[in-house]
């Protein structure tokens, strides 16, 4: 640090000799080149008073004494903001541990959640999930029974980041216990609302929508646990309905029941399931309709759904500047035969 | 002057008088303008410390002079609750007052050797060097 201060310091007075004289803009170049050498360095701010000083000293020898006590003064001023500045490095590297840590947390969470969109015949299937930082409290599930049927989840915990990630595999390790095809959607969720109302903090509440799909019968079963409501679109009249759920939120009171509602999909119809981080999208400070996203929707109907949700996550993450609030999860289920 | 000098701490006023005493003591033992300043600071943080935390205490100077080195010695005591933590109060950022605070870690920061005992319900003792250069 002497070193850098004395290599330096003649660089300093030159440039500033230069400057007193001819207010020359290369000096004012000179010593930002100095001051980039300085704070690279780590030379704390009061180091450059004190070389500002000296260098003064011998390049005037007409100083004032009152010119003097208030550079005296000044050095004084900028203790603090050395010792300000000699923690940077510190919160640096504790933010890079950090993040480091939350990066590998990320990683596992992909695996230990991770789900394969199963090929199902006769249905075309779509899913996007992005987190808005590095862990996701949105979570989808694919169950594939062997009658040929389909298990689809989609939930939310309220909150982001860790915690919500956490409580998330919480949700997914109980679903895997559960006997494959046997299992209605109301019951999945009466059970998994024991387990959520035992097991996680009273502040962390989860919103769930279950689904079932069985492709003879082209027959959809659902229950809703204070899920944001999905959408049905009837491909005869080109309308979208809003799916009246209703169901209390997983984790509030251990004897809830949940009622489960059907419906018969035709073809070319669309099922389509959502977090509510795509329907509260902000555009500045606006929160969108819903019907713009229905019309997002319908605008990239034409595309098959995998395309078609990542055209719909396009739109609104340029809508939002690249910059997501909250976990994106978005499924799109469309009848194709 | 005398080889030892200190400064009773219960005014917030004190601070000030503690401060004179460890600048004039460094300048007599020639340390340069920053490390006057930043002696000055530390001996601020310690007395304010006693004079929040504690109500009560003492900042003692002292010159070290042998053939080794030359510095400054201060040291710092009270018998106020103590510090339960003192992991905690040397990490950075940790200031009980919310402000800004340099605190403990600021001190340490701006001497060259420091070293802390603390008791629950005795006090504390905080003892600090700086090295002329």
């Amino acid at each position: 640090m002497e070193e850098v201060i004395s290599k330096n310091a003649t660089n300093y007075k030159e440039l500033l000799r230069n400057y007193m004289e001819s207010q020359d803009e290369q000096a004012l170049y000179g010593v930002e080149k100095v001051s980039k050498a300085f704070i690279k360095n780590n030379i704390l701010p009061e180091e450059i008073v004190n070389l500002h000083i000296q260098a003064m000293a011998e390049v005037c020898n007409d100083l004032t004494e009152d010119y003097k006590n208030s550079m005296n003064f000044l050095l004084e001023a900028m203790i603090f903001y050395g010792l300000a500045m000699q923690e940077i490095p510190l919160l640096r590297e504790e933010k890079h541990i950090l993040q480091s840590e939350i990066s590998v947390a990320a990683s596992m969470q992909k695996t230990l959640l991770g789900t394969n969109k199963p090929e199902i015949n006769g249905m075309d299937i779509g899913v996007i999930s992005v987190p808005a930082h590095q862990m996701n409290g949105d979570y989808h599930h694919f169950v594939k029974g062997k009658d040929g049927s389909l298990g689809i989840a989609i939930a939310d915990v309220i909150g982001k980041g860790i915690p919500a990630a956490l409580c998330m595999s919480m949700i997914k390790y109980s679903m895997d216990s559960y006997p494959e095809e046997s299992m209605s959607p109301k019951s999945i969720l009466k059970n998994l609302n024991r387990v959520v109302e035992r097991n996680v903090d009273p502040s962390m509440f989860i919103t769930m929508c279950y689904a079932h799909y069985q492709p003879q019968e082209s027959k959809l079963s659902f229950s809703s646990a204070g899920h944001e409501p999905g959408y049905y679109y009837n491909a005869e009249t080109d309308t979208f309905k809003e799916f009246e759920t209703r169901g209390l939120v997983l984790g509030v009171s251990p004897d809830t029941e949940y009622k489960e509602y059907e419906m018969t999909i035709n073809k070319d119809d669309m099922v389509i399931l959502l977090t509510d981080g795509v329907t509260e999208c902000r555009d500045g400070d606006r929160f969108i309709e819903s019907q713009e996203v229905l019309d997002i929707i319908k605008k990239y109907s034409d595309l098959p759904a995998q395309e078609m949700v990542e055209n719909v996550y396009k739109h609104f993450e340029r809508l939002q500047d690249f910059q997501l609030r909250d976990d994106f999860t978005l499924m799109v289920l469309r009848k194709n035969s | 002057m005398e080889p030892q000098s200190c400064v009773n701490i219960h005014k917030e006023w004190d601070i000030v008088g503690a401060r004179q005493l460890g600048r004039e003591m460094a300048k007599r033992l020639g340390f340069g303008t920053v490390d006057q300043a930043r002696i000055a600071t530390a001996v601020s943080e310690l007395a304010r410390n006693i004079y929040l935390y504690a109500e009560k205490g003492q900042i003692c100077f002292e010159f070290i002079d042998n053939i080794e080195h030359r510095g400054l010695c201060m040291t710092a005591v009270d018998t106020g609750p103590g510090i339960s933590d003192i992991s905690q109060a040397m990490q950075d950022g940790y200031t009980t007052s919310g402000g800004l605070g340099a605190g403990l870690p600021g001190v340490r920061r701006l001497m060259d050797e420091f070293d802390i005992h603390s008791e629950i319900g005795n006090g504390t003792r905080i003892k600090a060097i700086k090295w002329v250069r």
